[in-house]
């Protein structure tokens, strides 16, 4: 029993995927915290189909895929924060205009020149069969994000939360936010080479809005939010062993299974407390 | 306020000071809220800044701030360029309405060690004197009981005092507050006035918005009066007058004139001024009430639904 459940730890491609995946995992979940709160969280979605123009430009121009699928990332997120600050268009909306626009550029480039990229492998990611190169660059750029966002995540905070004070004790706002994008693109697209867009979508959005249910302080919703990032991935990276391929799958069920146990059960922002609540002001009166 | 703290001595050089030379503000709209203000403070003072409402009392705030750029004349706070005394952590800013997501996972002690960011190393690792200032200020406006409640989890006057507090804590040389009383209990009002006098006398300079004109004359030694333009400004004894303010207010000041059997049950010739824009009336007794009062005018007592007189 014992050696079957060791057995993962045996292949090299497994225990890779592992750590790679915890890695994206924990990144992807710091991000989800800042925006599950200014209502982005849809905004991981737009920026996997914004980077599809890159992609195909890149491929026009030989050069390496994730360097067109980076730029025209960021190029979309810098896109969605200036149309927000310039008009009063709302969250969802800004988002929807960009990120079609994109994906329509980057389609028109698809049709005009196919490419041999397969759209598929961008949606899908293939964790199980990375390359070492892959496996190198996805490593720098969560490490380096991690590092920074541990470093900042104070001023984000109070960036995201009150851009007046941020500015009242000489923080730059703007160049807060366009750091906060570029290190959301970089990441995006290196999850997006292993575990595919899909994935990408639930690790930027479930376990912040998991830990939101469960705590009231910013520091400890990172602490969760990461936490739980990390050991979803890397088991539902582990699981995909017995299941043979469907890791991106594996990884969206536990962190949704953790999300409904939170939300049924959560001691404050639960459905329980809730009722619990509700049930506690009836019955002095009676 | 602990002054000496260590992380107070890298505000305490600069001289706290606000110029405003010839400044015309204007929004995207096209209004211009402010034209040709000018108006100084220095150390060791509170500003009164009244007029009525929309004549640009917060756009002024905002633009002490750099939130907005003037499209004409200069602001300049401790001898330097707004953002230049931001950077050196000089002022602290209270608006008139917070624009914050009041669901933010933030508890109220959270808030207000906000303010001691400009104070804090890199990291933002508060150290013992930022703790201490967060204390002093949530005891100030009596919110330490509420410390641990998430922001959204509190009344309006609770929240005010928590963005009162902040500015406490932050401890800047410039203090601008943009109607810090409006909806504010009395006894919190009081508690913040001592504090802001508190200070004054050490030397820091803080620039108040109010509709309170009655209590002005307490705690204000200087006063701008302001309408879209600067009307008047100087020392609260010869600006704060019943001329400067009509010029200012015109319509919008209520002013009652008690006098005779209102005030007295025996037969005493005073009469008592009392001039309000809005909350707590400004009182004068005797020699400013020039004219007579029409004959057989029995006006009740202010806060029992008076008769006004509208001045224009
Ligand atoms: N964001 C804005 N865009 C356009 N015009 C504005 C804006 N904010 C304020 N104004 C206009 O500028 C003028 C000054 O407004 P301001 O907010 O400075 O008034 P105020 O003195 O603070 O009034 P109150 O006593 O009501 O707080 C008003 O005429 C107002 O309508
Ligand atoms: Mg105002």
């Amino acid at each position: 029993m014992i050696a079957l459940l060791l057995e993962p730890f045996g292949y090299q491609y497994m225990v890779k995927a592992i750590w790679v995946s915890a890695l994206v995992g924990g990144v992807c979940a710091f991000l989800s915290c800042y925006l599950m709160l200014k209502g982005w969280s849809l905004m991981g979605d737009a920026l996997a189909h914004a980077i599809v123009p890159g992609v195909a430009l890149a491929y026009l121009l030989a050069l390496p895929y994730a360097v067109g699928a980076f730029l025209s990332g960021i190029l979309a997120a810098l896109a969605m924060a200036l149309v927000r600050v310039r008009t009063r268009l709302r969250e969802d909306a800004v988002i929807g205009i960009v990120f079609t626009t994109f994906f329509a550029i980057g389609l028109l480039i698809v049709s005009i020149s196919p490419t041999s990229v397969n759209v598929q492998s961008i949606v899908l990611g293939n964790i199980l069969g990375i390359s070492d190169e892959d496996v190198v660059q996805v490593a720098i750029i969560a490490a380096v994000s991690l590092v920074i966002l541990v470093g900042r995540w104070k001023d984000m905070m109070l960036v995201f939360f009150d851009e007046n004070q941020a500015r009242a004790v000489g923080l730059s706002p703007t160049r807060m936010k366009i750091l906060f994008f570029v290190l959301l693109s970089a990441c995006t697209v290196a999850a997006l080479q292993t575990v595919g867009a899909c994935l990408v979508i639930a690790m930027v959005v479930t376990p912040g809005a998991t830990a939101y249910l469960l705590t009231d302080r910013f520091g400890r919703l990172i602490v969760i939010a990461v936490t739980m990032g990390v050991v979803t991935s890397a088991v539902g990276a582990y699981a995909s062993y017995f299941l043979d391929g469907s890791t991106g799958g594996m990884i969206v069920v536990l962190q949704t299974v953790l999300f409904l146990l939170a939300f049924a059960f959560a001691p404050k922002h639960g459905r329980l407390a809730a009722r619990r609540a509700a049930g506690a002001q009836v019955e002095p009166a009676v | 306020m602990k002054p000496a703290s260590a992380a107070d001595l890298r505000t305490a050089g600069p001289t706290p000071s606000i110029v405003v030379s010839g400044v015309t503000v204007r929004y995207a709209n096209g209004v211009t809220a402010v034209s040709d203000a000018s108006f100084a403070l220095g150390p060791g003072t509170i500003c009164a800044l009244v007029g009525i409402n929309g004549s640009g009392k917060s756009t002024i705030f905002k633009t002490l701030m750099g939130f907005l750029k003037p499209a004409k004349g200069m602001v300049s706070i401790a001898g330097m360029e707004v953002r230049d005394a931001l950077k050196r952590g000089l002022v602290a800013y209270v608006p008139q309405a917070e624009e914050v997501d009041w669901s933010f996972p933030v508890l109220v002690d959270d808030v207000v060690m906000m303010g001691r960011y400009g104070h804090m190393n890199f990291l933002r690792i508060p150290a013992k004197a930022d703790r201490d200032a967060v204390d002093d200020a949530l005891a100030r406006v009596n919110m330490l009981e509420f410390r641990r409640r998430q922001i959204g989890e509190l009344s309006g006057g609770q929240r005010k005092r928590v963005f009162l507090a902040r500015a406490l804590a932050q401890g800047g040389q410039v203090i601008l507050l943009d109607e810090p009383f409006t909806g504010v209990d009395v006894k919190t009002e009081d508690a913040i006035v001592g504090l802001m006098r508190d200070l004054r006398s050490e030397g820091r300079l803080m620039l108040v918005s109010t509709h309170n004109l009655g209590s002005i004359p307490d705690f204000c030694d200087q006063v701008v009066i302001i309408n879209q333009t600067v009307m008047a400004a100087g020392p609260t004894e010869t600006t704060f007058t019943q001329d400067n303010l009509q010029k200012a207010f015109g319509g919008a000041l209520r002013h009652f004139r008690l006098g005779g059997s209102d005030l007295h049950d025996d037969a005493d010739g005073r009469r008592v001024t009392v001039i309000t824009d809005d909350e707590r009336p400004l009182v004068l007794y005797g020699e400013r009430d020039r004219e007579k009062l029409a004959g057989g005018d029995k006006e009740g007592i202010a806060r029992d639904n008076p008769k006004s007189e509208r001045q224009t």
